[in-house]
This record gives C-alpha cells, structure tokens and sequence, in this order.
C-alpha cells in the first residue's frame, strides 16, 4: 500500500526585541547566571506585566510578510503549570484568540511552486533554563538560571500542508529567510532563536481523514528536521505495514542515533487552565498601524529571487543563493551598480566571499573593480583573488594594491611583441614544427612568453600575437 | 455537586498540593457545599452574553523597548531559600 | 480642639500641625508609637512594627524641614500600611507563612507615594492571609481584634489597619478590596474606607489575590482625611497595565460639596432577604435621612443579578487566586518544605505547609474551577454572569447618582463564630461584593452604633470615576451623624 505523510510545523522564533517582552530586562544571550533578571521576570510578589510595543510590531510585521489577518483585538492567556524555569508557574500566551490568524507562505518543490497555510501566529514569553547540577559530589539538585525567562517568542503555526521531508524543510528555510528579512528575529537555530517542533502522521495514499499524529521536538538545524521527519515517517509507516498503530505521543530526536524515541510520559496529564492574564488588557491593533507597518516590510526572499534574475539575467538557482541572505543579495546589488559587466560573474565572486561580506571586511567596490579588472583584462583571475585577499587582510582598496603589487596585466600587443619575438627567436625548431601543422605547440609558446614576462602577460593577448607571428 | 475523593486529590496534584489522607475528606466536604452553591448560577441563560474579564476595558499599553537592567542580582537572589552561586538550586526533578 | 490627644487627630490636622510646626514629626511620632505598645498587644492590628525606623523618618523629616523642605503633603506624619504592599528591605507577609521571611527589593506604587507624600511608616498591618477572608482571622500570624470590643473580629481582610485607624494606632492606613476588604472592615470599625474605581490607583508590587477585582484604597477617620490620602495614591503607573490614565481631581474639595438634587438609588434587592439585620438596616435609614434632609432625592433601582454575584465572586476571585498564588512555590524566595527527595514533593509541601486552611481551599475551588472540562461550566459562566452584573449598575447609575446599602449584614461577630463554617462567612460580602465585579468606586461611612455599642456603615456606590459623588455623598452623612472616631479602648 502506498502512503502520503501529512506534516504541519509549529516554529517559535525569538523576537529580536533589545527588552523582553514584559519587563525592561535585557533579551540579549549569552549574559552571566540571572544577570538579566528584574521582579517582574523572576515573578516575585504583586510585580505586573507591561507590553513591549515593538514585540508587538514585530509579529504584526511577520504576519503582514505572510499574508495572515491582523486580529483587531487578540488575548493574552495563562498558561498554567508548575516548573522550576517558570517563575509564575504560568506562561503568558495567547491561547483562543491569537494576534494573526489565516496567512501563507509559497515555497519552491521539485514539482513547482506549492503554498503552504498557516494556521495562527501568536506571542509569548519564553522561559528560563535549568542546568542539572552532576559535578557536584553527592549534589542532587538542578540550577536554574532565569536569564531566558520573559524573552519575547513568536509561535507560527502552519496547516498540515506538507506531504514531504523536503517541504517541510523548503518551507522551514523560507519562513526562516523571511523572519531574518525582516529583521525580526536573527535566525540562529544553535542559541535557540529559531525553533521548530512537528507534527507528523500517515495515512494510506488517497485517504481524506488524518492519521494520528506524533509531535516531534529536539531538531536543532534544518537538516535535522528532515531527517526526523524521514525517519518518522517510515517509522509511522512500518508500524502500520507491520499491523501496528500510531500513538500519539511526543517524541524527541536523537541527532546522533538518527532516531525519534517517545518522551517518558507524566503522570498527570497536561492541563494548563488556559484563562486570559487579568494583568493585561486585550491587545487592540488598529487597521491604521498595520498600514503603517505595511510600509515597512521589505522586498521578501520569493519576489527578490524574482527579481534579480529578471533584472540582472543571472540564473534562478544563483538568484536563490545570493537571496538567502538579504545582506548578501544587497552587496550583489551594490557592486553590480559600480560595475554592471557580466552580473553573473559578480554573483559568483559575491558568493565566494560571502563570508568576508557578511562580517563587513568586504565593500562592493572591491568586488565589482575585481570583476571590472578581469573582464577588461587588467588583471588576470588568480592575481584578482590575491588582491581581494591582500584587501582583506590591509584594508587598502583594491586598485591601490593591484599598482603596488605590480599584479596589472601586459595587454598591450605591441609592448608583447618584443617578448614574442625573442622567444620565436630562440625556438626555431619548434616554430617551423608549429608552422608544419603541430598547433598544439601554441600552448608552449604561450607558456614561454607568460615565464619572460614573469605572468603580467595577458595570456589572450599572448596568443593573439602568437597566432598573427606565426601565422 | 458532588465532587469526588479522587477529583479532590487530583486538584490538589494539579495545584502542587500535598494532602494528608484526613485533610482530603475534609475539602471533599466542603468544596462540594462550596460548588452546590454557585451551580445557581446555571439558572441564568448566558448564550448571548459576552463573558466580562477585565472590569474597566480598555486596550493593553505599550511599553517602549528600552532596556532598564535592575541592576541588582543580589537582590534578586537574597530571598533564595537554597543557591549555588548566582542560581537558584532546588532539588532534582523526578518524573514519577 | 486643643484638648484633643495627638493620637486623635485627623490626618489632616496632624499634617497642618506638623506643616506648621506646631509639632515635630518626632514628638507625633513618637506619641503613635507609644500608643501602639500599649494597645497593639491586644488589639494586634499589626504584624510588623517599625519603630526605629519610623523615628529616623521622623528625624530626617524634621531635619529637612528646619532647612526649609517639605516632603509632600504628609510630611512626617506616621500612617501604616496592610502587609499586602511590598516595602523595599522591610518584611512583606500578606498574612501568610509562605512569604513569613520575604523582603522585597523593591516599593510597591502605593508605598513609593505614601513616601513621596511625606508620610512616615509606623508598620504593616494584620490581615487575611492573601486577604483571603472577612475577619482577619486566616492570618498566620494570629487574628486582630476589633478595638470596640475585643471579643469581636474587625471584619477582613483589611482588618489590620482598619483596627488600627480605629484605634488610633495610626492616622490613616492603605488596604486593598477585592470584595470588600476596605469596606466591611471599616465598616466593623467604624471608619471610612474607600474602594476606588478598578483601575484608579496602580496595584504595581501590591500581592495579588485576584487581579481583576483587587483595588487599594485609603482607610481614614473621617471622609476628608480618605479623600486626601485617595488623592495622593491615585493615579497612572506604567508599571500596571490595567491602571488608567485619565487625571485625579481634587477629592477632598468634593466632600463639602451639596448634596442637594443628587439622585440616591436605594437597590431593592439589598433590602429583601433576613441576612440584613434589623439595627443594620435602622442604621442605614438614618443615613438616607441625613441625606434627604439635606436635599437629596430618593430612587428605587433594582440591581437584578445580586443574588448571583456572591457565586459569581467565588468562582472568579478563586480562580484567579490559583494562579496567582502558584508562584510561592518554594524556588526563588519565601518558605521551602525541608527534606523532600524531589522538586514536586518538595514544591507541595512547601505550598501545603506554608498556606493555611482558607488559602488552600480557595487555591482548590480555583484549579478546579478552571481545570479542563469544567472551564466553561465554572470560570466561563462566572465570567458571563459578571456581565449581566456590571450591566444592572450601568442601568442603575442611568436614574442615580449613587447608591446607597448597608455595608455588611450585622455589625462584628465574635471570634470563631464563622471559621468552622466557609459559606457563611463568605455571607458577610454578600454587599460589597457586586462593587468589584462591576469595577466601580465604593465607601463605607459609619452611620451608627448597634444595641451593644458596635459600629455600623453605610455604603455608597457610584459610577466608574465618579469617586467624588461617593465623598459628596459620605460628606454629608458625616456632617449630620455625629461619630466618635477613635474607638473607646484605653491602653
């Protein structure tokens, strides 16, 4: 029997507010042991909540780049339960009535475009995090460490729209792209800031109604969760075959066994009585400031990829590289506006030093005089990524160091010619070889005339003249 | 309205709270007596009517995103009824 | 009035005496201090006295006054505070066992204005643990008596400072009312207590018990002295989003006010049942006399949902409490259970031992009364019902102005009388209770004595906002029922 997955991803991504979401505590990472912490986040005594407005535009912002409906008036809820790293022992979310209901995201499949929905988008604090204390001799205990606690968190749940891995990973990459172009959140999948959780079920090819469905939590990159989804799916798949059933359960990837393994289940099950935070008043967004953050929402990673490849003939594949990455698509843009040349030679030399542009070392002018050198036939390839090397580790421009290092080419064919014919001068046997049809011989003259002019020759121009010579 | 032993300590795993065996029978008790009493509020038909969560509604303010450190950690952690370090440490968690 | 003792001045005389060096912050309070060691072991409004630290107030103001500054209007004049209010560096309770050793770090906004107003602390009063209670007996720390007869509860949960103000243990103090805390008390004691308008003053680092219903509010010997004290601790705070941001006008200005053509509404429904006694009800028809005596007019309303609101309250208010009550767990601060093996045995044992009885019960309703399967039968419900309840006093306020009810059913009852029994003691709230699920403002002025010398007070209610028609009203009932103010208790 052939099966069809069924796949919906529930994505939190951290908003890269400077504040958390309730308090004026910073949301930075990486800061020392409960060095971020306030009374409000620490959930002490009669201390209150208080919105951070532009966790509130960022989310608007998301669900304006996905197509969602802005809800006029959206609730936050508790969430109740007990746990060391949640020091209200609630959470505050939102639960029945969410900030953004109803968008779509389209991504690219190996059978054309497809859309994806999206159920909800809605916000939440995050919380703090327990180390669990092993070095200390005979110590039981568990640490907790309330930096994360209150770090504002959007949740963007999609329809169970994904029938493969492979979507479920496009579709991962794309609203990922579009949350780092936006600005919102940064994207980085190791310290936690973009996290996904799926849900996976079977069901026999053609079949309407869902399989029951597994929650699948613990996958760190995008890799990772294909792989998970891989393997569940066949997991899914093989227990039916095997006259088994699914249980609906969560479980975790194990990334380095390369499998999913149910969570020990609690005893008591969940039951958060969800009730809306008597702190907080509903949160009432306007159709005015949705129009006003409409404004602001950039050129998204489908449209850009678009573009470039219409507006500078590059290929749709090198488009979608260079678009990626937002920075690395606008350094492209801005080199090739200094030199407009072949474009699909900037994209490739953009590409090659993406690294050196994404940490600033790199401008555009370097890379489109790189690319203006070469395509005249001033510099050859290899002295052109020395240079940019030398730019990076001087910091001098490109062109000063092109005429220090003497690295220009000789590509004036009169100035070859003395070399030419001192060179056709000293190989008179090879000449009348060449002339008595051994053409290949032309490489060895080449190589000759390049050695006399210690590599400042311009080997087109070389061959040219060879050609004319020895004609 | 009755409510039952097991309702009754089931409520009080999910509020955190241990209850001797007596103490249990006690609440039964007296939260079923509590509960008979505001099931009045069933005689009143509230199909159309909107649920009320806030007194005075108007919408939630904003807060600008500025960051205002506290400043003081220890004062955070002096209240800790057990710590190691800057963190505060209970005991080890145990899924039973 | 020179005959007065200092201990019973009005906060306002005390405030113009100090402003005018007739006395030194010092020497007042010095006197209140001493009045609180002779009468507080009997009375125990307070569960932490300060008197080190209110003389070095006292001295530093005195001090910044002899080089020509003032404070505020309160300048070193000696009030305290319900244990519910978070005091930087000084032990804050809220009546529990829980939060026995918490020390906040930080002011609540009702502390941080008393201070700014110049006022000096003299310490945190007494109350029901988690203001959880009518009678101020579930404190951990052992129940206050009502100053005008010891044998008495002082009505709860503001029990604590309403004793004291009655006591003349402090000029003034500040409870908080979730459903009628201020005003029941009060009204036990025989002063004036004012539950403003949700939203009105900022419950920013006040403990919660139930977000949506808890208000703070003055507790003051004489209407004036309340509409000041209302004046100076209300207003918008960024810190509480429920707080409103709409300017404070000039309370005390409203108490001389004439009352003349204000429309009184009297609600039917507080007047039918036997739960209001016969003296209550007595009490409460002199105080309308006082009103149309002096030219008010008299409305019949009817507030149709009443019966419904004591439900609707302890659905609500408990479910609220369970939540909000979660975060003593025993982790960050406050008491933790020795011994236990385990974080989960050792967060319930932590919540069973340091809550008592009432706490606990109502932390049970709660979690149930939200848990799934019954959110829409219980919370869901309450919540609807509270609609159909503000919306009979939106109707009500349409044909008066105020309202006006018996505060509480019978004067004080004894100790123990109620404790054995939850629902008749939550009987007690049966008309205060109505006011903080509809948000409005409300008050309890005294308005008369029982057969057997206890307090009675009456209770007016008005629209959101419309605080001053409650001191209009209070005003002009104080005027003509002549009060003795401080209770007959000597040291």
């Amino acid at each position: 029997m052939a099966f069809e997955a069924v796949i919906g991803l529930e994505v939190h991504a951290q908003l890269s507010t400077r504040s958390k979401i309730f308090c004026a505590c910073s949301a930075a990472f990486g800061a020392s042991p409960n060095e971020n912490t306030c009374p409000v986040c620490t959930g002490m005594p009669g201390v209150l909540p208080v919105l951070n407005r532009r966790a509130v535009e960022y989310t608007i912002r998301t669900a304006i780049a996905t197509s969602s409906t802005v809800q006029r008036r959206s609730v936050f809820a508790r969430k109740n339960y007990f746990y060391p790293d949640l020091p209200k022992a609630y959470q505050i979310s939102q639960y029945e009535l969410p900030i953004a209901l109803g968008g779509h995201i389209d991504i690219e499949t190996g059978n054309g475009p497809k859309r994806i929905g999206i159920t909800r988008i809605h916000m939440e604090e995050d919380a703090g995090k327990l180390v669990h204390e092993g070095e200390f001799a005979g110590a039981q205990a568990s640490l907790a460490d309330l930096n994360r606690c209150s770090v504002p968190l959007m949740e963007i749940v999609s329809e169970p729209d994904m029938r493969t891995p492979e979507e479920g990973g496009a579709y991962l990459r794309r609203l990922h792209d579009i949350l780092v172009y936006l600005g919102v959140c940064d994207g980085n999948m190791e310290e936690g800031s973009f996290r996904c959780d799926a849900n996976v079920s079977v069901r026999p090819a053609g079949q309407e109604s869902f399989g029951t469905k597994a929650e699948l939590k613990n996958m760190n990159s995008f890799r990772n969760v294909e792989k998970a989804l891989e393997y569940e799916i066949r997991r899914q798949i093989e227990r039916i075959e095997d006259g088994g059933k699914v249980v609906q359960e969560t479980r975790l990837w194990d990334a380095n066994a390369g499998v999913t393994v149910a969570m020990r289940r609690k005893e008591e099950a969940h039951d958060y009585r969800y009730f809306p935070d008597p702190d907080l008043l509903p949160l009432i967004v306007d159709e005015s400031w949705v129009e006003e953050l409409r404004k602001t929402i950039p050129e998204l990673p489908a449209e850009k990829i678009a573009r470039l490849e219409r507006q500078y003939g590059i290929p749709r594949y090198d488009a979608g590289i260079l678009a990626a990455d937002r920075a690395l698509a606008d350094f492209f843009e801005a080199s090739a506006a200094i030199y407009g040349g072949n474009p699909k030679t900037t994209a490739n030399e953009c590409v090659h030093w993406k690294d050196a542009v994404f940490s600033g070392a790199l401008s555009p002018e370097t890379i489109a005089h790189a690319v203006e050198d070469r395509e005249r036939g001033t510099i050859s390839a290899t002295a052109s990524k020395k240079l940019v090397e030398l730019v990076l580790s001087t910091g001098k421009p490109f062109r000063t160091l092109r005429d220090e290092q003497g690295l220009t080419q000789v590509s004036d064919a009169s100035a070859l010619d003395v070399i030419v014919e001192k060179i056709l001068a000293a190989s008179p046997k090879e000449v009348e070889s060449y002339r008595g049809g051994k053409v290949g011989l032309l490489s060895f003259f080449v190589g000759q005339v390049m050695r006399e002019s210690r590599g400042k020759a311009n080997p087109k121009v070389v061959q040219e003249v060879l050609k004319r010579k020895l004609g | 309205m009755a409510i039952t032993r097991e309702e009754v300590l089931h409520v009080a795993r999910l509020a955190r709270l241990s209850l001797p065996e007596a103490e249990a029978d006690r609440l039964r008790v007296q939260l079923s007596a509590i509960l008979d009493y505001v099931k009045q509020l069933d005689r009143l038909d509230t199909r159309d009517v909107v649920p009320t969560s806030h007194a005075v509604e108007t919408g939630t303010p904003f807060r600008d995103d500025v960051v205002q450190p506290f400043g003081d950690k220890e004062a955070i952690l002096a209240n800790a009824p057990d710590r190691h370090n800057d963190f505060f440490r209970v005991p080890r968690i145990i899924e039973d | 009035m020179a005959n007065v003792p200092v201990h019973e001045w009005t906060l306002l005389e005390a405030a113009r005496k100090v402003r005018e060096k007739e006395i030194s912050s010092r020497e007042l309070t010095g006197a209140l201090l001493s009045r609180i060691e002779s009468l507080d072991p009997k009375v125990h409004a307070y569960i932490t006295v300060l008197p080190e630290a209110a003389m070095a107030q006292a001295a530093a103001c005195d001090g910044e006054q002899a080089k020509g500054t003032v404070r505020g209007p309160l300048h070193g004049v000696p009030v305290g505070l319900k244990d519910i209010f978070c005091t930087r560096g000084v032990r804050t309770t809220c009546g529990s066992g829980i939060l026995g050793n918490f020390e906040p770090p930080y002011d609540a906004c009702v502390t941080g204005k008393v201070l700014a107003a110049g006022a000096v602390l003299l310490g945190k009063h007494n109350m029901d643990e988690f203001a959880m209670g009518s009678s101020t007996e579930t404190s951990r720390f052992g129940p206050t008596r009502n100053p005008w007869d010891l044998s008495r509860i002082p009505g709860g949960s503001s029990g604590g400072t309403a004793a004291a103000v009655a006591a003349a243990m402090c000029f003034a103090g500040v409870g908080t009312d979730t459903g009628g805390s201020i005003r029941q008390p009060a009204s036990l004691c025989g002063v004036v207590g004012v539950k403003p308008t949700y939203g009105r003053v900022s419950r920013y680092g006040m403990i919660a018990f139930a977000s949506s219903l808890d208000q703070a509010g003055p507790i003051a010997r004489t209407v004036a002295d309340a509409a000041a004290l209302l004046g100076w601790i209300a207003g918008y705070d960024r810190r509480d989003s429920t707080c409103v941001d709409t300017p404070v006008p000039d309370y005390l200005a409203a108490v001389q006010r004439p009352v003349k053509g204000l429309r009184v509404g009297l609600p039917k429904e507080y007047y039918e049942g036997d739960g209001l006694s016969r003296e209550v009800r007595a009490a409460v028809e002199k105080a309308l006399k006082a009103l149309t005596d002096q030219g008010a007019a008299v409305v019949e309303v009817s507030l149709p949902h009443t019966s419904f609101a004591l439900s609707t309250y302890y659905l609500i208010a408990p479910a609220e409490a369970s939540s909000n009550l979660a975060r003593y767990d025993g982790v960050r601060y406050g008491y933790r259970a020795g011994g236990a093996t385990g974080l989960i045995e050792m967060m319930s044992r932590t919540r069973a031992e340091g809550f008592g009885e009432e706490v606990k019960r109502r932390i049970m309703i709660g979690t149930y009364a939200l848990s799934a399967g019954y959110y829409d039968a219980f919370y869901g419900k309450a919540q609807k019902v509270r609609t159909l309840i503000r919306a009979d006093f939106a109707r009500a306020f349409e044909a008066a102005d105020v309202l006006l009810t018996p505060t509480a059913p019978t004067p004080a009852f004894r100790l123990g009388e109620k404790t054995g029994d939850p629902l008749t003691m939550y009987l007690s709230d049966i008309y205060t209770i109505p006011c903080n699920l509809a948000g409005i403002p409300g008050i309890s002025v005294p308005c008369g004595l029982s057969g057997s010398g206890l307090p009675i007070g009456a209770q007016l209610l008005s629209n959101h906002f419309r605080e001053e028609t409650l001191f209009t009203a209070a005003g002009a009932i104080e005027r003509v029922l002549p009060w003795p103010r401080v209770a007959p208790l000597e040291g």
